[in-house]
């Protein structure tokens, strides 16, 4: 069994979640005596690769993969593809994964398990997806020749990587051939007055279960009461309600504060992956079925409008 | 310019989903369905698209089981100009690409200049259908789409990355990108339009009329299961006070946040 990592990177860094995708592609070589090959378009990161647990490290030197360019991308692992045959091709589930990686798969018509939370490496190898918004689990195999898979952030964790001494095999692709009709520009920050939710203790965070706009000064007043940020999941944002520098989860920020206050968020994947991390989750949702009961410390199952006001009365009759 | 809009019908958000006694699939029965809801920002640019575009026709495509109509009905009442609808409910659970091949197959005739749709769907959650038909089409793509300018031949997109960073991006038409949700308000049907949409088109395709023969899944479901829990949830429970008093203990007693 022969497998390709990707590793993504930028400004001499590696992706933390191409790393974490290279424990999976560990995990096959010790379970599977899989020859595990980490590729990267970059020199430097090639050098920094040599330190890992693999078989070799492909280094493709190409000025058109310097920056990121999807049909660049796509035509360079076509060729990595006819020169190693790999039975996977392993990513880490990021952003740029998701734009060059389902046009990968159908170029060489392999499946993409896209977006994958885990792995049963014994056996026959399947590996586990969420949905309906993770609300159920399915685990799948491929039922193809090769195919392609992408590991959700925080799949796997980087501690677990193993280190070694690897050789590095300079690869080259000729891209002469791609028309490049999609020419992407430089990334850019916009300046909204970001808050950085990262450095605080307490947040309280509201999702589509605070139902108006109306209610949001109910949250806000929670939050300044117990000394919180206040926060949100992806709906409220979208809504206009709140900036969104206020947004937790893939598209938003990170944070592990000490508590996170979650009231009427349902947990969805994108927003659990920016908050799973918190010290204490305590969660209030009307739906005793929502995913976010999953990774609760606390959970009531009720109404924010009945509990959160008399809360807020509690609270002030306490301090006076 | 001809603009098509990839719809797709899933389980409302608050939906129950049960899963089948062989865990091969969900039960459907009880279930009930909407728009996959960042399929609406897909729709609300496209006709957003058509209001300053000239010569523009929306067309909304879905495939699904019979109940999915519903969904292109809804469309057309917004604003779409025409719909097709592949019915088909035996694909439901088989692999994005496969799934994508169909739907370029029926599609590649209308010659559409841009394909939109939303970011992901909130049942399987792929995130690939629509780029997966910029590779078969052989259209340019862009993901995560938070604001599109089209002028003459090319389309320029701001397309959405991790932790508050943007890029654009410059591509030929035509093009295939999906769509962030948030980019913009998805309307209303108006009562004129919900009037309106009676008279519009929909065109059913049915796969083995055309002679498409269903395709095999390049993946193999082993079986759905609920998700384990990874923590051990302590419940507050009892009414209203008691509830507020266990909070208050948690975020006194254990948190010292008051």
């Amino acid at each position: 069994m022969k497998i390709i990592v990707y590793m993504q990177s930028s400004e001499g860094k590696i992706n933390p979640i191409s790393l974490e995708s290279l424990v999976a592609a560990q995990k096959l070589k010790e379970n599977k005596g899989a020859e595990i090959y980490a590729a990267t378009f970059s020199d430097d990161i090639a050098n920094q690769l040599t330190t890992y647990d693999v078989n070799g490290v492909l280094h493709v030197n190409n000025e058109n993969l310097i920056n990121y360019s999807p049909l660049h991308y796509i035509e360079t692992f076509s060729q990595l593809h006819a020169n190693y045959h790999p039975d996977f091709f392993i990513f880490g589930h990021t952003y740029e994964t998701r734009d060059w990686v389902p046009r990968l798969s159908a170029r060489l018509d392999f499946p993409f398990l896209s977006d994958c939370i885990s792995m049963n490496p014994e056996g026959a190898i399947t590996f586990t997806r969420a949905l309906y918004q993770n609300k159920i689990n399915v685990d799948l195999s491929g039922n193809s020749s090769s195919s392609i898979v992408s590991f959700q952030s925080g799949a796997y964790k980087i501690d677990a990587l193993k280190e070694g001494a690897a050789e590095i095999e300079s690869v080259s692709v000729d891209l002469n051939s791609v028309e490049n009709k999609i020419i992407i520009e430089e990334k850019f920050k916009e300046t909204d007055g970001g808050v950085d939710l990262t450095s605080a203790d307490f947040i309280v965070s509201i999702g589509r279960g605070i139902g108006k706009e109306e209610n949001i000064p109910m949250a806000k007043e929670l939050a300044e009461l117990i000394g919180a940020q206040l926060a949100s999941s992806r709906p409220v944002v979208d809504s206009g309600w709140l900036n969104h520098s206020l947004q937790i989860g893939s598209s938003g920020q990170i944070v592990s504060p000490k508590l996170y206050f979650a009231l009427g968020i349902s947990g969805a994947i994108q927003h659990v992956v920016g908050m799973k991390g918190s010290g204490c989750i305590l969660v209030i949702n009307k739906d005793s079925n929502a995913p976010i009961f999953e990774i609760a410390d606390y959970g009531v199952v009720g109404d924010i409008m009945e509990i959160i006001p008399k809360l807020i009365s509690t609270i002030k009759e306490m301090n006076g | 310019m001809k603009i098509c809009v990839l719809v797709k019908q899933v389980p409302n958000e608050d939906a129950v989903i049960k899963i089948s006694p062989d865990g091969s699939g969900i039960i459907e029965d009880n279930l009930t369905f909407c728009t996959n809801e960042p399929d609406t920002y897909a729709l609300e640019e496209a006709l957003l698209l058509k209001e300053t575009n000239e010569d523009c026709e929306v067309v909304v495509c879905t495939l699904g089981r019979n109940s999915a109509s519903q969904i292109l009905k809804e469309a057309l009442a917004k604003g779409a100009d025409r719909a097709i609808f592949i019915n088909d409910d035996s694909m439901l659970g088989i692999d994005p690409l496969s799934i994508a091949k169909v739907l370029s197959d029926i599609l590649r005739k209308e010659n559409f200049s841009l394909i939109l749709s939303g970011l992901q769907s909130d049942d399987d959650g792929y995130a690939q259908t629509g780029l997966l038909m910029a590779e078969l089409l052989n259209m340019t793509h862009a993901s995560l789409v938070v604001g599109t300018e089209i002028s003459g031949d090319k389309i320029r997109v701001k397309k959405e990355l991790e932790s508050g960073w943007f890029q654009w991006a410059e591509m030929q038409l035509p093009a295939s990108i999906s769509i962030q949700s948030g980019l913009n308000k998805p309307r209303y049907a108006s009562l004129k339009g919900i009037m309106g949409a009676k008279k519009k088109q929909i065109d059913m395709i049915n796969l083995d009329d055309l002679g498409i023969s269903k395709p095999d899944s390049k993946t193999k479901i082993e079986r759905l299961y609920l998700p384990q829990k990874s923590k051990e949830t302590h419940y507050i429970d009892g009414d209203t006070d008691a509830i507020v008093d266990g909070l208050i203990k948690i975020l006194r007693d254990d948190i010292k946040a008051i």
